[in-house]
């Protein structure tokens, strides 16, 4: 196979759409967003034409107009103590204050990101250096620090707005900091470096567009905030001077009024009020389009369980259960259904297994060919959304489990049905000593006294090989190996003696050796106490390791199953001959690997007939008409493919 | 007759352990622990060995992204720590890296054609046309079509994305590629997608390869000579068809004991 050749199966991921509407399109689609934009739009628009709109003079006194009430002809918003137009001192005042806030966070936003992307750039004593800087800015409290600085410079606007920006200029080094960090040590800084880049260009053109949104979103959302500063040092008299106003000062000379002519402070106030509403609207907006995860709403709540079609509809066509009803776990026709957007991925479809009593049975497939999804369905812990079961049964001795109610399958999950994950840190409470979390687990299943629970717990922290158990069950999770860890995921499985433990690629994440001696581990424990298991893996290693017997997966479908010895020394079906081909064996250094061309499918758009029929050598046109069925080829052993039997 | 293009003599890379506030400074940690290797041009070495034994950190200071602690490394008779810190660019005309993670050593926020063009640019000054040919030439020789440029990284697959950090490789047209770990992340059929490319790509071009990986079979397919680290140390070097045939060092025999095979055969 010559790669060139490869080049007309690689289709790039039509999964994502090209022409993805833009971060303004976006923004506007949030109502709360864009009534924030038309706000402050307007409130800009008038600011900027001030200069050209019939206003009067701002600072002309005329006292014998002094604190006319709003609604006076020739003064629609009434005048001040000394007579000035309202109106015309409020749409100045406005523009002054938004000017001085806007400039000062921009200001405040380019020092703070130069001395956070610095520091994280460099490193080293630089970075302790500038952060003890900034470290002691912050320890002082945040307006005390400006009324230091603005009374050390003397008052005016100038010195207020200076004194603004310094304690704003923390907030930014720190965040920016804490950002370019996590993306100056990623692979691409590095690979920057390997291509010649200088240090300036890594900055400015690999490390700054990464830290952008970031940047964008700090400063959003402190605009609003120093426009009220810098309103509120003038509201003291040490900002704006007389007889220029912005907002807090007009607010300042309306405080000592507010009995006989309330207007005068109330107005300003309410225009300040407008804008922080305006400004954090769009902060919000702003910060859902460009940070997904950081979404206010936060994620969308998923159910405390998957959900599923009525049972009825789902055993729609299926034949009675039989002897499946006597089964730690039969599986019959599932289908699991993710549905995003507009499109439907059918990452289950179809699927097929049952596991007897004490039996070890593996699901092998690349990632992405629903092997997860088919664990997970058993015990409902699919998310719902996006996730549903539309069809098919699960029975656990006979009980249907997608229809089982909440508190029943909770009862289930880890007394009877266990799972061991391939990540045994997003299992165990980190803050937890692992004793007690095995305890704890014994006491809710099995009502056993907390001395004997913990007691029970070591036991099973010495059956699966902790050295010296007694002193480790006080550990925490953090302070074991991964390999201890993943032997702690396990103890906590076998804790209650379940009649089916499901790992999904167990040991995927574990050194060779380490991966040795767990799996030799699951299978002294599985013959010890009869437990049957579901085993996850995409290495045929470590599934023949393991396994009584094996169901290869491809794009949701079971397409081949049957004694593990069978499948791998014999595949019948030419997706597993294929797979098996690109896996390179110790030892056979001779033989080389033979890829398949192309990708697996995406399950939104699976091909018609076979799913295998574009990458597979022997299709032929009847491959892509109609349902293929898994046949049996031999006794149990079965395979998803019409040409099985031609020669 | 050998030609050898890299050479590591006694290097050692040491990191200082975290600090107490009070009391003694402990002794700093030994990543990599006297290091000797002679590579030869045109040929792959594959060096093997667990989490944490040291094989990314060698890999950093063969291409200059970390310096040794002690020791010499050479490229073509010339210091490399010397060389970046002085001449980064001739350095990076001559060793290049591909990475573990496909997708993390690709800037979320750069086009291929950019990620590409910046090795053909800062490295051998191309201007805009002559990076733009170049780029469609890189494109080919990965086995990506050429309209696939002007997309950016998430929208391609693991396999898709390696095979763009190897073309970046490419366009430094260094001679010696240092590979750390580039398969461990793609699924086994995408993995021999990119084993094939990275062996046509040597016989084509000539590449010296030094290959890091954790699966001894990967290595086995791939490596004339292989290596065998452990706790910094390489514990043993021999040619690929002898050193799992007939491992002298107990580690190399537990590495070969704990490695699984797909299908146990009598011949096998
Ligand atoms: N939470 C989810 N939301 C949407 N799609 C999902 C989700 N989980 C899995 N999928 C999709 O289901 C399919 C099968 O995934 P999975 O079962 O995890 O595969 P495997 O375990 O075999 O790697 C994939 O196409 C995946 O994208
Ligand atoms: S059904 Fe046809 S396309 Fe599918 S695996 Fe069999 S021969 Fe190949
Ligand atoms: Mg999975």
């Amino acid at each position: 196979m010559s790669a060139p050749a490869l080049n007309a199966t690689m289709p790039a991921r039509l999964s994502y759409p090209r022409d993805r509407p833009s971060a303004f399109a976006r923004l506007t689609q949030n109502r709360m967003a864009s009534f924030g934009l038309l706000l402050l739009s307007l409130i800009v628009v008038v600011v900027v034409a001030a200069p050209i709109l019939p206003l009067a003079p701002p600072h002309v006194a005329n006292v014998a107009q002094r604190l006319r009430p709003p609604l006076t002809p020739g003064h629609f918003l009434g005048t001040d103590q000394v007579g000035r137009d309202i109106l015309s001192r409020l749409i100045w005042g406005t523009r002054l204050s938004l000017a001085v806030g806007v400039f000062a966070a921009l200001i405040a936003s380019l020092i703070g990101s130069a001395i956070g992307l610095l520091a994280a750039f460099r490193g080293g004593w630089i970075d302790t250096l500038l952060m003890r800087g900034i470290d002691m800015l912050m320890a002082f409290p945040y307006l005390l620090l400006a009324l230091a600085i603005v009374a050390a410079l003397g008052p005016g606007l100038v010195n207020a707005m200076i004194a603004i920006t310094i304690v704003n200029v923390p907030f930014f080094a720190r965040g920016v900091r804490g950002a370019a960090l996590s993306i100056v040590r990623t692979d691409f800084m590095a690979a920057a470096r390997l291509s010649g880049l200088s240090d300036a260009r890594i900055v400015f053109w690999e490390l700054l567009p990464n830290v952008m949104p970031g940047i964008v979103i700090g400063l959003s959302t402190t605009i609003g905030w120093m426009i009220l500063e810098t309103a509120g040092l003038s509201f003291l008299g040490l900002g704006a001077q007389p007889p220029q106003a912005d907002l807090g000062g007009m607010l300042g000379e309306g405080r000592n009024l507010l009995q006989v002519a309330p207007h005068v402070a109330t107005i300003p106030g309410l225009v300040i009020l407008l804008l922080a509403i305006g400004i954090n609207l769009i902060g919000d907006g702003l910060r859902d389009v460009l940070d997904p995860k950081l979404k206010s709403g936060g994620l969308a709540r998923t159910h405390a369980r998957t959900d599923a079609v009525s049972l009825e509809e789902r055993s729609k066509g299926l034949p009675l259960p039989g002897a499946a009803a006597r089964l730690p776990l039969a599986i019959r026709g599932l289908r699991t259904h993710f549905r995003i957007g507009r499109a439907i991925y059918a990452a289950v479809d179809g699927v097929d297994m049952a596991i007897a009593p004490g039996e070890s049975v593996g699901i092998v497939g690349e990632s992405g060919s629903g092997k997860t999804v088919t664990a997970l369905s058993i015990l409902g812990l699919v998310a719902t959304p996006p996730g549903r079961i539309v069809g098919g049964e699960i029975l656990h001795y006979g009980e249907e489990l997608a229809s089982a109610t909440l508190s029943r399958l909770q009862e289930i999950r880890g007394r009877r049905i266990a799972y061991v994950f391939q990540d045994p840190q997003s299992t165990l409470n980190p803050l937890i000593r692992i004793g007690e979390q095995i305890a704890e687990s014994i006491r809710r299943h099995q009502g056993k006294s907390a001395a004997e629970a913990m007691r029970l717990a070591v036991a099973l922290l010495e059956s699966v090989h902790i050295p010296d158990p007694e002193h480790k069950a006080n550990a925490y999770p953090h302070e074991l190996s991964g390999g201890q860890r993943q032997r702690v995921g396990i103890a906590i499985a076998l804790a209650n003696d379940p009649e089916l433990i499901i790992a999904d690629e167990p040991t995927t994440a574990l050194d060779v050796t380490t991966q040795a001696q767990v799996l030799k581990l699951l299978n002294e424990l599985r013959r010890e106490r009869g437990a049957a298991l579901l085993f996850i893996s995409h290495d045929f290693g470590v599934i023949a390791a393991v396994c009584d017997r094996v169901h290869v997966m491809y794009g949701g479908r079971v397409v081949e199953s049957g004694p593990v010895a069978e499948v791998l020394e014999r595949p019948r079906h030419p997706y597993t001959q294929r797979l098996l081909a690109c896996v390179p064996e110790l030892g056979r250094r001779g033989r080389q690997v033979t890829p398949i061309p192309g990708l697996p499918p995406s399950t939104d758009a699976l091909p018609p007939g076979c799913a295998f029929a574009p990458r597979c050598h022997r299709a032929a046109p009847r491959c892509s008409i109609g349902e293929i069925t898994l046949d049996a080829v031999e006794s149990d052993h079965y395979a998803r493919c019409i040409r099985v039997n031609d020669a | 007759m050998t030609d050898i293009i890299l050479r590591a003599d006694a290097v050692v890379r040491e990191f200082p352990r975290g600090r107490r506030l009070f009391g003694p400074r402990s002794p700093a940690l030994r990543a990599v622990d006297g290091v000797s290797l002679a590579i030869n041009r045109g040929q792959t070495i594959g060096i093997v060995g667990e989490s944490g034994c040291g094989k990314s950190t060698l890999a950093r200071m063969m291409v200059g992204l970390l310096e040794p602690s002690a020791g010499r490394l050479e490229i073509d008779g010339q210091s490399i720590p010397a060389l970046a810190r002085h001449d980064r660019r001739s350095l990076h005309r001559r060793v290049q890296m591909v990475f573990q993670d496909p997708l993390g050593s690709l800037n979320p926020r750069k086009t291929v054609r950019e990620i590409l063009a910046a090795p053909l640019r800062a490295l051998h000054g191309m201007d805009r046309t002559a990076c733009n040919k170049r780029v469609a030439e890189l494109m080919d020789l990965v086995s990506l079509r050429a309209d696939f440029a002007d997309r950016y990284p998430h929208e391609f697959s693991g396999g898709q994305s390696q095979r763009i950090g190897i073309a970046r490789a490419l366009a430094a047209q260094a001679e010696v590629i240092v590979l750390d770990e580039p398969v461990s992340a793609l699924d086994v059929s995408v993995q021999a997608q990119v084993l094939i490319l990275l062996a046509e790509l040597q016989t084509r071009l000539g590449l010296t390869y030094i290959f890091i990986s954790h699966d001894l079979a990967v290595v086995e397919t791939i490596a004339h000579e292989v290596a065998v680290m452990n706790h910094g140390q390489i514990v043993e070097q021999a040619p690929a068809e002898r050193i799992f045939a007939d491992p002298q060092h107990e580690y190399t025999r537990l590495l070969l004991a704990s490695a699984l095979r797909a299908a146990p055969r009598s011949s096998g």
